[in-house]
């Protein structure tokens, strides 16, 4: 690990200089092992936060989960310098290849980290797909990349973002604070005449109850893909 | 070759003596599932002994706590290495269970509600080393730990105590469980470290 | 009402991927239950210990079992019917003659 900073305080971008990476596609994962002095040891799967570019870093962006005996330690103990065990890039379906149609992004809380790898490699290959995330979270604070996500909605033409809060909104917001719901989804995402191709990562109550709204509004299951993510990372 | 974690893996286990190879102390409870949560209501629980004849001896829930009752301190240990010692529970001794059965057969599949299986030999469920028990720290033992009933077998690594216990099968020859099938061992006795096949 | 899991096949990537020159992740599952095709990055997944247990997001029923102990795997697959894998368009196959 070259550095590391908070994207807010409890969760950590981790950068990553990893020997002959061989590139990734936005959406891969890494699995993380982790092996105490006395042999005991863990393993996670983490969703990659970057983009690649070549020569570059792999960045990981670890929310900090209550008991989570690896995030704990990624978050509050390793440092910049100590070296990781790694093994990826892994996964190939839930992953973005800059096809040409539009796309949907929806985000509960930290599954907004492989979404981000996507938006960002459509920023960096200038892609003219249009894009939009609906990202679910719990309150301003929490927000992970804010400032980087409102550059890119100035910058990137054809990329929109709405936020939803689930607790607490800022203050001069018009909808009260809610879950992502039936009107969210329609107002903020694509019609599905559009044939969007739809990507839904968040926890998995979250990713069944958007990904049976999407069904019901009319979207092609078929270009629905989920992520899900437990509570226990 | 491992990289080694320094500060990492030290808040939740400590090494003790007299614990079975390989094994590590915990003094937490961890849940480890391989489905959905079962949920039973009592009115509808029940617990079959079915012979090799296929005859069916069952009792409700209440026929069950009619049972004498036996509270049991023991030592329980995981394969995944963790082990947690003087653990205590009620329930039902095996022995009370299979005393009106009759059989030739030395092999059992012990049967849950969710579709769970782990087969285990009669003579390790007799003699006061196994129960079907429904309370753990006296308190109903909660659903994500087995609840209402599992079987207690602590001298084998905990897997062979299945969670939501409904039957017991009784084979002439042994055959593998659900985690057997798929790679761990068919005895599974934590002092031999048996954890997976050819161990 | 599925509850309890924490995952979903996208979680099995790396394990697979140590064992499988493809992507498994991204092949299409046949469940031998109820018949119902599915990624098997989209089954849903219970783990990783005692090991990975995959069950088909209709039925439940159990797809795929995998178990990682030190030097050796074991993938149980009779709960599928079948594997469908994509396979880059140059290696054709002959068919049943």
């Amino acid at each position: 690990m070259t550095e590391a900073r908070w994207e807010t305080p409890s969760a950590r971008t981790l950068v990553l200089d990893v020997p002959q990476w061989p590139g990734h596609l936005p959406g891969q994962h890494i699995d993380v092992r982790l092996t105490a002095p006395d042999g005991y040891s863990a393993q996670r799967s983490y969703s990659i936060a970057s983009a690649w570019r070549d020569g570059g870093t792999v960045e990981l962006t670890i929310q900090r989960v209550a008991d989570g005996e690896v995030s704990s330690y990624l978050t509050d103990v390793l440092e910049p310098g100590q070296q990781l065990e790694l093994r990826g890039p892994v996964g190939g379906w839930f992953v973005w290849r800059g096809a040409p149609a539009p796309v949907l992004l929806v985000a509960g809380g930290s599954g907004v980290v492989p979404l981000m790898a996507m938006i960002r490699a459509r920023g960096d290959a200038r892609g003219r797909q249009p894009f939009r995330l609906i990202y679910s979270v719990r309150a301003p604070q929490d927000t992970l990349y804010a400032t980087e996500l409102a550059r890119r909605v100035r910058d990137d033409p054809g990329l929109d973002v709405h936020l939803a809060y689930t607790r607490k909104t800022p203050d001069d917001w018009l909808e009260p604070p809610g879950r992502i719901g039936v009107a969210t989804l329609n107002t903020h995402g694509w019609p599905p005449d559009f044939a969007p191709d739809v990507f839904v990562c968040g926890p998995t109550s979250f990713v069944e109850a958007t990904a049976d709204i999407l069904v019901a509004l009319g979207h092609d299951a078929s270009r629905i893909r989920t992520e899900r993510f437990g509570g226990t990372a | 070759m491992s990289i080694i974690s320094p500060g990492f893996g030290g808040r939740r286990r400590s090494s003790a003596p007299d614990l079975p190879p390989g094994q590590y102390l915990t003094h937490d409870f961890p849940v480890l599932s391989a489905g959905p949560t079962p949920r039973i209501p009592l009115e509808r629980w029940s617990f079959t002994i079915t012979d090799e004849t296929g005859a069916r001896t069952s009792w409700s829930w209440d026929e069950l706590n009619a049972l004498p009752q036996e509270d049991f301190t023991v030592d329980i240990h995981c394969v995944t290495k963790w082990s947690k010692l003087g653990t205590t529970w009620r329930g039902v001794s095996l022995d009370t269970l299979f005393e009106n059965v009759e059989s030739t057969a030395d092999f059992t599949m012990v049967h849950s509600y969710g579709g769970y299986t782990t087969n285990v030999p009669l003579e390790d469920l007799l003699d006061g080393k196994a129960w079907i028990a429904h309370t753990f720290d006296g308190e109903p033992l909660h659903p994500e730990h087995g609840g209402p009933a599992r079987l207690v077998v602590p001298a084998l690594y905990f897997w062979k105590s299945a969670k939501w216990v409904n039957g017991i099968e009784m084979l002439q020859q042994d055959e593998p469980g659900f985690w057997e099938e798929a790679g761990y061992h068919m005895y599974g006795d934590p002092w031999r470290e048996q954890r997976y096949q050819g161990d | 009402m599925t509850t309890g899991f924490e995952l979903d096949g996208n979680a099995m990537a790396g394990d697979l991927r140590e064992i499988f020159a493809v992507d498994l992740t991204e092949a299409v599952a046949t469940c031998a239950g109820c018949g119902r095709p599915s990624a098997v990055a989209a089954l849903l997944v219970w783990g990783p210990a005692p090991g990975l247990v995959a069950r088909c997001p209709g039925c439940e029923d159990v797809v795929l079992r995998l178990v990682r102990a030190p030097g050796r795997a074991w993938l149980d697959v009779r709960g599928a019917v079948s594997l469908r894998i994509a396979l880059p368009e140059e290696s054709v196959a002959e068919g049943p003659a």
